[in-house]
């Protein structure tokens, strides 16, 4: 039997493509790679067991993918889908009709967390859980070698019994972890999937050759005696199961049970729960079994149809207490599912199969992993210990502290259960430097090379740069079921230097441990450097410490910033886990294996890395070294000083979550509805910047090009009279102000050092060079670590001083409008991001009165992702405020705030009219002029002596002057924002944003347009343009971009702008301000160039400015205002194409690379996008150049 | 009855001395090439196949699979894998073989690199793909000051022995002309296997733009000007060493043919007349050619082939110094 070494989505992936013909498709973590697998098999022509290559088509929804698979399977074709959380929810009412109309199909679920309080993209069974009342069958997968075995088993089931499948398993720690399997070979698929089912199937199927009716709709005469044809069918089900899983066993000698139990005959605590946290409560139970403790598990694989008959005869007859572990919590419910069925199951079956003799056992039920909480040994012994009490409680949950309805259990951690003679190791790392990468190779290596057993666990934060992985790795003799992090290394690395400040590295590390440090500096050095409390520990535990300058080794062979070769030859070096020698030429085989297909001089790159490694790995000898006391962990120290500044609840609940201690937070820590603080991104201070912008005082012409670009908002100018500099620290640098309105005012930038990413955008659009040496600019990049601290103290002060005014600034001189105040800033986006920008000005043009309903994607993930956010507030406490609802109800999300804030205005109106208030105050505030920032102060100041006078009043709750009181602020203007990616408004939200559009009502849209689907890896979506390489688009994309702006033209009474702030940003703030200011909808598409385009993010504004060069990208005004007037609406201001479009698509590797792959469909490709681009140049020239006389169109606003 | 156009370059026998010279814009495409061929080329030169370019791609597109790749729980990468796996020979290797298949005129290759190193053993697959012939395009601006000419001048020798070992294929060497002495140059590469030399290569040079202060690159397309300087190379080479010779750069009409011929190339290599104005512009390089010939009584184009050599010009002195020499002294400026 062949063995590879894969992930859960793998495993699966691996068996469904064979298994089927059809696959319909719709992007969602942690489901998305088993998509994604299909797809790059099918580009490769690989055939599925048949011989036939599969179609896949992407969606535009998992609502849109279910339907499809309805109707593939109708029209007779082996059909499946590859989904998770609110996307299976999307699926629920198809799933119905699959069930309905008894129609085998196996849909793959990488089960997740649903979006409640906030999103997680992490697993628990949420998701499978809500939807077990569809009728579906439901089969869970505990491991990775289950995934694939049940994939395949789940699909005879159906076949022979006629139900929908869902095949669940565990989103990342399954879907995700890397674990040793034995292959399914294609011989065993032919012999266990019936072919005789598969023709009934296509029997069944529609056809005009022997036309049936389905899907009719019945009358309350027979609906019920129609819905109850179904039971003889749920009743063989799970009897289906059981043979399938024999008949699986029969091929593979891998035996499964719908209900398997293992422990003693005579257990009498057992465990009953399904999914990755069986395989940790086996390894428990017989820890505990192995001190004589009475414990059993039961796993339970077949969910629905539950059969309370099997489950219970599983058990064994001594069974005296049951503890049922649901992995989600129903909030309400009388507890939560697995556990009511399982005490269904004892009320009605215990006796029958059990016997008068055998006493009813206790069933209790608790909550656990939530979310991939971790789910230890010692968490599994406290819920066996809970079973010993007298009255155990009841509806617990285990694994967090509960400190307010005191429901959790407590648990020991020193209670570990992992193997003796097994490797452990744990590598922290930045994602950008490659460590998950070669942890991934190491395991594929040690795990396809040798007789051990192999895991890999990888643990990613939130943040798009900078982000830290922490790397799991266990290797043994023996097969590895410890679905948790790891407990007790043998062996930390620790990839980034800088972390030795921000992370307890050495938890758990066992006594004679290996440390791996990748250092900058000499060993002795690097000694002297640790944190004090580390080469505390190190003498302590007698540990093993290497040191390697893996950077420099990277940077010299070619490899850049990619330290991952060179970290795995040291880890293969020191960690003993295969001879030293033997090591290196497996990763020298592994290397020409992996990058051989990428070509010779990726494969010499890596070979020339792996070769230096060994010479400059050195042991670091400390005993030799003096001991040094209260040297190290400065930098450690100052962040903890920074944080004692902050608002208690980011230190209280924050400042852990940034120190990986978010697990030790209890409950009442957590706000119950989740409704977080603003402004939280500013205590963060990353520090994940190589080099940083520094700012040439002499050169600068004070444009504001590279504070409007930096997406992250730490490149800020002021203008301030000169007095107020009187106190700055030394070198704090400032130029008299250029601009003549500022005339005798003093101009500064500064950089905030420690939140920069060092994308060096700014640098790339600094127009200001030194005359005599043209490589200077007015802004040029510097190592961020000797500048670090000189420019936190000038950026501390750089905030302290006053903001510009912004009603005395003239929003339309790029140099005075960005000395707006941001409030959006430090995001976790990417560095170089194209969307933050956008945003970033939207809050400086209009931020203090900005509702923003923001669809889930990148945006969400940057803007909402905890622990911090980067919307924050002016000095008033004014800002942006911002929620999340769906992927796809984004606009729909967005009009509600708009209906409400339009009520709360009328209702505030009809209440001004009825109380006694002075009369010029009311006419003042019905008749405001709002237009423009003066305009709105003033408003503020109204409303504020109206709130005073109606606190004066009768304030009496319900009174009138309360109720106004209540909704007076919606009497200064709101401006309402649905913000996006592509995904969203030209997908799956597109049905919504088209209604919201045609509403009329005040809104505005922002389009953050990258062409693709960044968020969850770059899959095409409607917006990718023609020729695009993506996922699901390996062979280019086939279709042309859809003129979303064109379709909201034609109602004509929508303003739409499309913009490229690197082509011309002053357009961009004119189309923002116009956007705003229109009494209606309005749609702004915003051109963003990403990392999916596979080009340097530094150079992002040169690709907006060469896709608008090219007439890609057009810029163009739409404003019905203008047909009013009588004036033309559309404005393009664009101009001609200069540039072929072919050049600058060779610009950008998602074009470029298809003319590697399919030179000649590139160029057929490339053909007929310029063919479109001309046509679309020509039809929006004569649009723009119609003669339009005055018209009754069309300012659809329907102002309230 | 019209002349004979006929030629023999590397051994290859030509219906005329109009080649299509190397340049992507123009082989890339199977289409495009069968339109050269419907125009009257002889042959066609392959667009480079660029070491440093293959290795560029290969790390750039390494470099994207990489970026923001493995970094976040839900985008592992951005770019569907598998597309990433075709940057090497083989895309051009392919080219080589679909272009044999499609075209009946020779299809010579061409290889472009600047040090000795793996990539010579493509010469052989290109030899298996189909390859009538390989042009070796040699050129580096060498910037290190501790590299001198002599060493330089040894790199190229090797790289060509090196790939005459690697094929039996006829193998010509295009070069640039800033060697010290290159009609010894010639010598040595002949030595180390060379069958013919193009002459010269032609690179793209920079400009400054002087309102934004950066250097760009700017494609400038050969005039009749350029012809020159291969022009005098030709004839000072022509009949002193075993090689065939090919002229390109400047050739716009049949008149630079003529030249060119008289110098002593066997055949003239053309790629800025139909970058300008498309494939048809053979047709009329060939006519007027043809027409020529015919004017002045010329049986055969091989006739012309070095009439006018250093060798056999009446005035030998003319391709040396005391040519520049004349040049200065006899020219008066305009009146103002």
């Amino acid at each position: 039997m062949s063995t590879l070494t894969i992930d859960g989505n793998e495993a699966t992936a691996r068996v469904s493509y064979r298994l089927n013909e059809v696959i319909a498709l719709y992007p969602i973590t942690p489901a998305s790679p088993m998509g994604e697998w299909a797809d790059a098999w099918r580009s490769e022509g690989r055939p599925n067991l048949w011989g036939t290559v599969p179609e896949i088509v992407e969606l535009q929804s998992e609502a849109g993918a279910a339907g499809t698979v309805h109707g593939a399977l109708q029209a007779g074709s082996l059909t499946t889908t590859f989904t998770a959380s609110q996307g299976l929810l999307l699926m629920i009412p198809n799933l119905y009709k699959l069930a309905g109309e008894l129609t085998p199909a196996v849909l793959h679920v990488a089960a997740r967390s649903l979006a409640a309080q906030g999103l997680s993209i992490f697993g628990d069974h949420s998701d499978v859980m809500a939807v077990r009342g569809t009728g579906c069958a439901i089969l869970c997968a505990n491991n990775v070698q289950e995934a694939g075995d049940l994939a395949a088993i789940a699909t005879r089931a159906s076949l022979h019994s006629r139900l929908p499948f869902l095949h669940m398993f565990d989103g990342f720690r399954t879907s995700h972890e890397i674990q040793k399997v034995e292959a399914i070979e294609d011989e065993v698929l032919r012999q266990l999937i019936p072919e005789q089912a598969i023709a009934a199937h296509r029997q069944r199927a529609l056809s005009p050759d022997h036309p049936v009716l389905r899907g009719t709709a019945q009358n309350p005469d027979v609906y019920f005696q129609a819905r109850e044809t179904v039971n003889r069918f749920y009743d063989a089900a799970p009897a289906v199961v059981a043979e399938a899983m024999d008949a699986f066993a029969a091929l593979t000698g891998r035996a499964y049970a719908p209900y398997d139990y293992v422990g003693p005959a005579d257990a009498e605590r057992v465990l009953v729960l399904m999914g990755s946290g069986c395989e940790t409560a086996v390894e428990t139970a017989e820890a505990l079994q192995a001190n004589g403790e009475k414990v059993g598990v039961l796993k339970v694989r077949l969910y629905r149809p539950f059969s309370n008959a099997r489950l219970i005869q599983a058990l064994p007859a001594s069974t005296r207490a049951i503890a049922v572990l649901d992995r989600c919590k129903e909030p309400g419910a009388g507890g939560e599912p697995l556990y009511l069925d399982v005490v269904a199951a004892v009320a009605e079956e215990w006796e029958r199969q059990h016997g008068g003799g055998a006493p009813l056992p206790r069933v209790v039920g608790g909550r656990y992993g939530l979310s991939s909480k971790e789910f230890t040994p010692a968490m599994v012994k406290a819920v066996f210990d809970h079973l010993c009490g007298e009255d155990p409680l009841n509806h617990f949950t285990v694994g967090i502290h509960d400190d307010l309805t005191h429901r959790s259990l407590p648990w020991e951690d020193g209670f570990v259960t992992e193997a003796p003679g097994e490797v452990r190791a744990v590598f922290y790392g930045l994602g950008s430097d490659g460590t998950v990468g070669a942890n991934k190779s190491t395991i594929k290596i040690i795990g396809e090379s040798t007789d051990l057993h192999a895991q890999g666990y990888f643990v990613y934060d939130s943040k798009k740069s900078g982000s830290v992985t922490v790397s799991h790795l266990r290797f043994g003799p023996r097969p590895i079921r410890s679905t948790y992090l790891i407990q007790r290394p043998t062996l930390v690395a620790c990839h980034q230097w800088d972390f030795l400040g921000r992370f307890d590295l050495l938890a758990g590390l066992e006594t004679g441990g290996i440390l791996l440090l990748n250092s900058p500096y000499p060993a002795a050095e690097s000694w002297r450097r640790l944190p004090e409390a580390m080469r505390t520990t190190i003498r302590a535990k007698q540990l093993k410490v290497w040191i390697i300058n893996a950077s420099q080794v990277a940077m010299e062979a070619g490899m850049g910033f990619h330290i991952n070769t060179v970290m795995q030859a040291c880890f293969f070096a020191v960690s003993g886990v295969l001879p030293r020698e033997e090591a290196i030429e497996r990763i020298r085989t592994a290397i020409v294996k992996t990058y051989g297909r990428k070509g010779e001089a990726v494969v010499a790159m890596n070979l020339r890395a792996l070769d230096a490694s060994l010479d400059h790995l050195e042991e670091l000898a400390y005993a030799d070294l003096p001991i040094v006391l209260g040297e190290g962990g400065l930098e450690l120290a100052a962040s903890d000083e920074r944080l004692a500044a902050a608002p208690a609840f980011v230190r209280d609940v924050i400042a852990p979550m940034l120190e990986r201690r978010g697990d030790e937070l209890p409950v009442s820590a957590l706000p119950c509805d989740g409704t977080f603080p603003v402004g939280t991104s500013r205590w963060e201070k990353r520090n994940i910047a190589e080099s940083i912008p520094v700012w040439e005082d002499d050169l600068c012409v004070q444009c504001g090009k590279c504070v409007m670009v930096c997406p992250h908002a730490v490149i800020r100018a002021k203008v301030v009279e000169p007095g107020a500099l009187a106190t700055a620290p030394e070198g704090f640098r400032r130029a008299p102000a250029r601009d003549h309105d500022f005339e005798g005012q003093t101009f500064t930038i500064q950089v905030g050092a420690e939140d920069c990413t060092g994308c060096a955008l700014c640098v790339e659009v600094c127009p200001a060079r030194d005359r005599t040496e043209p490589k200077r600019k007015a802004i040029n990049m510097a190592p961020q670590r000797p500048l670090r601290e000189q420019a936190r103290g000038h950026w501390d002060f750089f905030l302290s001083l006053p903001e510009a005014p912004c009603a005395a600034l003239n929003l339309r001189k790029i140099g005075q409008q960005q000395l707006q105040q941001p409030l959006f800033e430090f995001s976790g986006a990417c560095g170089g991001c194209g969307e933050t920008p956008y945003l970033k000005l939207a809050t400086q043009l209009f931020g203090d009165r900005m509702m923003i309903a923001n669809a889930t994607g990148c945006s969400s993930i940057y803007g909402g992702n905890l622990p911090t956010t980067p919307w924050t507030t002016n000095a008033e406490g004014r800002g942006p405020s911002w929620s999340n609802s769906l992927f796809e109800d984004n606009a729909e999300f967005g009009f509600g705030m708009r209906v409400a804030v339009d009520q709360q205005r009328q209702m505030a109106g009809e209440l001004l009219s009825l109380l006694a208030l002075p009369a010029k105050l009311v006419e003042a505030i019905l008749g405001a002029d709002q237009s423009d920032e003066a305009g709105i102060f003033a408003q503020r100041q109204r409303v504020a002596q109206l709130k005073t006078l109606l606190q004066e009043q009768d304030a009496a709750s319900g009174s009138p002057a309360a109720r106004l009181l209540s909704v007076a602020d919606a009497l200064v203007k709101r401006s309402v924002w649905l913000v996006g990616g592509d995904g969203w408004a030209y997908d799956i939200g597109f049905g919504g944003l088209d209604h919201v559009l045609a509403s009329g009502r005040d809104v505005n849209a922002l389009v953050l347009d990258t062409e693709v689907y960044s968020n969850t890896g770059g899959q095409a979506s409607k917006a990718t343009p023609r020729a695009a390489v993506a996922k699901f688009a390996a062979a280019g994309k086939a279709a042309p971009k859809k003129d979303l702006g064109l379709m909201a033209m034609t109602y004509g009474s929508v303003y739409v702008a499309s913009v490229a702030m690197g082509a011309r940003d002053e357009h961009t703030v004119r189309a923002f301000l116009e956007a705003e200011s229109y009494p209606g909808p309005s749609l702004i598409i915003a051109y963003s160039h990403c990392i999916a385009h596979g080009i340097t993010m530094a150079r992002g504004m040169a690709h907006q400015q060469a896709a608008v060069d090219s007439g890609r990208w057009l810029l163009y005004r739409y404003d019905p205002r203008r047909a009013e007037r009588g004036e033309n609406p559309l404005q393009l201001d664009s101009r001609a194409p200069s540039r072929p479009l072919a050049e600058t698509m060779a610009e950008e590797n998602r074009f470029r690379m298809l003319r590697f792959s399919q030179p000649q469909l590139a160029r057929q490709l490339e053909r007929q996008a310029q063919q479109e681009l001309d046509r679309r140049w020509g039809l929006y020239r004569a649009l723009a150049s119609q003669d339009c006389g005055p018209t009754a169109t069309t300012t659809g606003a329907t102002q309230p | 009855m019209s002349p004979d156009l006929s030629t023999t370059y590397l051994g290859l026998e030509l219906r005329s001395p109009l080649v299509v010279g190397a340049a992507a814009p123009l082989s890339e495409d199977i289409d495009q090439l069968m339109a050269l061929e419907q125009a009257g080329a002889a042959a066609v030169v392959l667009h480079s196949l660029f070491e440093e370019q293959i290795e560029r791609d290969q790390l750039d597109l390494h470099q994207m699979g990489m970026q923001g790749a493995e970094s976040y729980g839900e985008a592992l990468s951005y770019v569907p894998e598998q597309a990433l796996f075709h940057v090497g020979y083989d895309l051009y290797l392919n080219h080589v073989s679909e272009a044999r298949e499609r075209l009946s005129i020779p299809v010579i290759a061409s290889l472009n690199g600047t040090s000795p190193g793996s990539w010579v053993r493509c010469a052989r697959q290109l030899e298996d793909a189909g390859a009538q012939a390989i042009e070796l395009n040699l050129y580096a601006i060498p910037t290190d000051p501790d590299l001198s000419s002599a060493a330089i001048e040894n790199q190229v020798e090797e790289v060509v022995a090196e790939v005459r070992a690697e094929v039996k294929l006829p193998l010509a060497v295009k070069l640039g002309p800033f060697f010290t002495n290159f009609s010894a140059m010639a010598r040595r590469l002949a030595a180390a296997g060379a069958d013919g030399l193009v002459l010269f290569n032609r690179f793209y040079q920079p400009d400054i733009d002087i309102e934004t202060l950066e250097v760009r690159p700017n494609l400038l397309l050969s005039t009749p000007h350029d012809l020159r300087l291969p022009l005098r190379w030709i004839a000072l080479l022509h009949g002193r060493h075993p090689l065939d010779l090919a002229a390109t750069s400047g050739v716009q009409r049949g008149t630079d043919v003529v030249r060119l011929l008289m110098a002593g190339a066997c055949v003239t290599q053309i790629v800025a007349a139909l970058l300008r104005h498309g494939p048809q512009r053979l047709a009329v390089i060939e006519a007027e050619l043809s027409q020529w010939l015919e004017d002045h009584d010329h049986a055969t184009a091989r006739e012309l082939i070095g009439c006018m050599s250093q060798q056999r010009c009446p005035d030998p002195s003319e391709y040396e110094r005391a040519q520049y020499m004349r040049a200065i002294q006899t020219f008066h400026p305009m009146a103002p």
